[in-house]
């Protein structure tokens, strides 16, 4: 009977930080895919963070497919009309070994599961892993597909099966995700020449810029939106509460289509060609809604373990470095001779903790129940904002003192001076 | 406003398994649930059709593979919901 050291479920970031890791020591390694290649059923924004990929592996700028390095990022409150905000720029961003870039993930994914290949680990795709394999102690030992009935077994099964993850919940591992605890983003690639997009965004090379939109745009709902110049497409996209869109009864692409005749986001990608459109959840219950992440021979990374700093858009780089501490872990137990436990596997829970991983996570752990609860930074707010920036820019023979008073009054009216104090203090609470 | 979704659609590529829909209403003679109707407008790929008879369809040849619908009904038990089979459902070009 076949047996391997360890199998794999999913072929995402952290599915194939784990494969590669585990595989890279010599580890005898099964991964299974559902889709028809590594990334065809995944999507992200996408910006790839590169430091957690450059501790798996080192070189990865030589050949992984990048588009574009980070240069300039926005962040702009909208309101039906305008947008106000903050862009940092700088020439410091491009550094030898820059640190952010935009990816496509079918192409980028492709490229790491080759990796994943050529270091040794078997994958298998167009395979969904139907359920775990458990004996009488309730120890998981293997997995089943939808090939045939058989049981592929393993020491150690690590989920890395996305958002969804119905392995894990099936297998009763891991509860049902609330619909309060994701997000629902819908994106479309819009392609334009090179040399245009490089024009309306003030880029040469491969400068890229981000722009990150909170405001009107999401109607009243929860959630932001976001455009990032690629090669030579655009990511536009917008995602909000999955609880939001259920309560409200809001259609995802009519808040994308007004997102793109927004006055501001229009220019920007006029006469491009829409080749894709695609829709994901995001887990953005943070802190308090990770569930169990390891067990009597097995692990939970990545998506499925709800591994997202929704504040500040990280995901991916957080599957990775959770798919490579669950591989270092499993690899440390080999080498000692030590079985995969629930208490032997508890080293890869204290290697989170111990990283900035579960430190990020719970810096922010009020931050989703404070948001739930007061919809005004994502409605009142970004209105405000663009008022007060029209009145002070506006020359219109109204002295500046009238004004002032003007914008603060606006400020009081839009949500009471006992209103504001109460916000500054939430958030300052949230962020500690 | 109104966005035909299946204008949306046509630029995907699909390998839909004839015969095999991956989700299916299960209870289709009581009353849908309030989530199981918002995803008539929700669901990003306009699977879901309210009919005259009051109840709720869907037709998963467009879907996502998101699982949107998945997480709303989850405490309805009014779908059944699975990945398609291995290879089939939405093949992403860029994702």
């Amino acid at each position: 009977m076949e047996k391997f050291d360890a199998i794999v479920v999913g072929a995402g970031p952290s599915g194939n930080a784990a494969s590669y890791t585990l595989a890279k020591a010599g580890l005898k390694v099964l991964q299974v895919e559902r889709g028809e290649y590594s990334g065809s059923k995944n999507v992200q924004g996408a910006i790839l963070y590169a430091k957690s990929l450059e501790k798996i592996i080192p070189n990865f700028r030589e050949d992984a497919p990048l588009e574009r390095h980070i240069v300039e990022q926005r962040l702009w409150m909208m309101d039906d009309k305008s947008h106000c905000g903050t862009h940092y720029r700088s020439d410091a961003f491009n550094e030898e070994l820059p640190n952010r870039y935009t990816i496509i993930r079918a192409q980028f994914d492709k490229w790491f599961n080759r990796q994943v290949q050529e270091a040794g680990a078997l994958v298998v795709c167009e395979t969904t892993v139907t359920e775990l394999a458990r004996d009488a102690s309730g120890k998981v030992i293997g997995i089943k597909t939808d090939r045939d009935d058989q049981i592929v077994y393993a020491d150690v099964v690590i989920m890395a099966d996305g958002v969804n993850s119905l392995v894990g919940q099936r297998s009763g591992l891991r509860k049902e995700i609330k619909p309060e605890h994701a997000a629902l983003a819908v994106k479309e690639m819009h392609f334009l020449p090179r040399e245009v997009l490089e024009q309306r965004f003030n880029v040469k090379d491969n400068e890229g810029v981000a722009i990150e939109a909170l405001g009107t745009v999401t109607m009243g709902l929860m959630g932001t939106a976001f455009l990032y110049t690629n090669g030579e497409s655009l990511s536009v996209g917008i995602g909000c509460l999955v609880s939001d869109f259920r309560d409200h009864g809001t259609s995802p692409y009519v808040m994308l289509e007004r997102f793109k005749k927004h006055p501001s986001i229009a220019p920007l990608i006029e006469g491009s060609e829409v080749k894709e459109y695609a829709a994901h959840l995001i887990p953005e219950g943070g802190f308090n809604a990770i569930p169990k992440v390891h067990g009597d021979g097995w692990l939970i990374v990545g998506d499925s373990g709800q591994f997202v700093n929704a504040m500040h858009r990280e995901g991916s780089n957080l599957a990775m470095e959770t798919g490579r501490m669950a591989a270092e872990t499993v690899i440390a137990l080999k080498t000692e001779g030590k079985a995969p436990t629930e208490a032997n596997l508890a080293r890869y829970r204290k290697a989170l903790e111990d990283s900035f991983v579960m430190k990020d996570l719970k810096k922010y752990r009020k931050l989703p129940e404070i948001v739930h609860k007061n919809r005004q930074f994502f409605t009142t707010y970004p209105e405000l904002m663009s008022k007060a920036a029209e009145t002070w820019f506006r020359v219109d023979g109204v002295d500046k003192l009238q004004k002032e008073k003007e914008i603060f009054r606006t400020f009081r009216n839009g949500r009471t001076l006992r209103g504001l104090i109460g916000d500054a203090v939430k958030i300052a609470r949230a962020w500690r | 406003m109104t966005v035909k979704v299946e204008e949306k659609l046509y630029n995907n590529r699909y390998m839909v398994d004839e015969g095999h829909p991956h989700i299916v209403v299960t209870k289709k003679g009581a009353a849908p649930s309030k989530g199981l109707k918002s995803l008539v407008t929700v669901c990003p790929a306009g699977c879901y059709s309210a009919e005259e008879d009051g109840s709720v369809t869907i037709t998963p040849d467009g879907c996502l593979e998101c699982g949107t619908c998945r997480i709303i009904c989850a405490d309805t038990g009014e779908l059944e919901w699975n990945y398609p089979r291995g290879g089939y459902g939405i093949l992403f070009k860029f994702g």
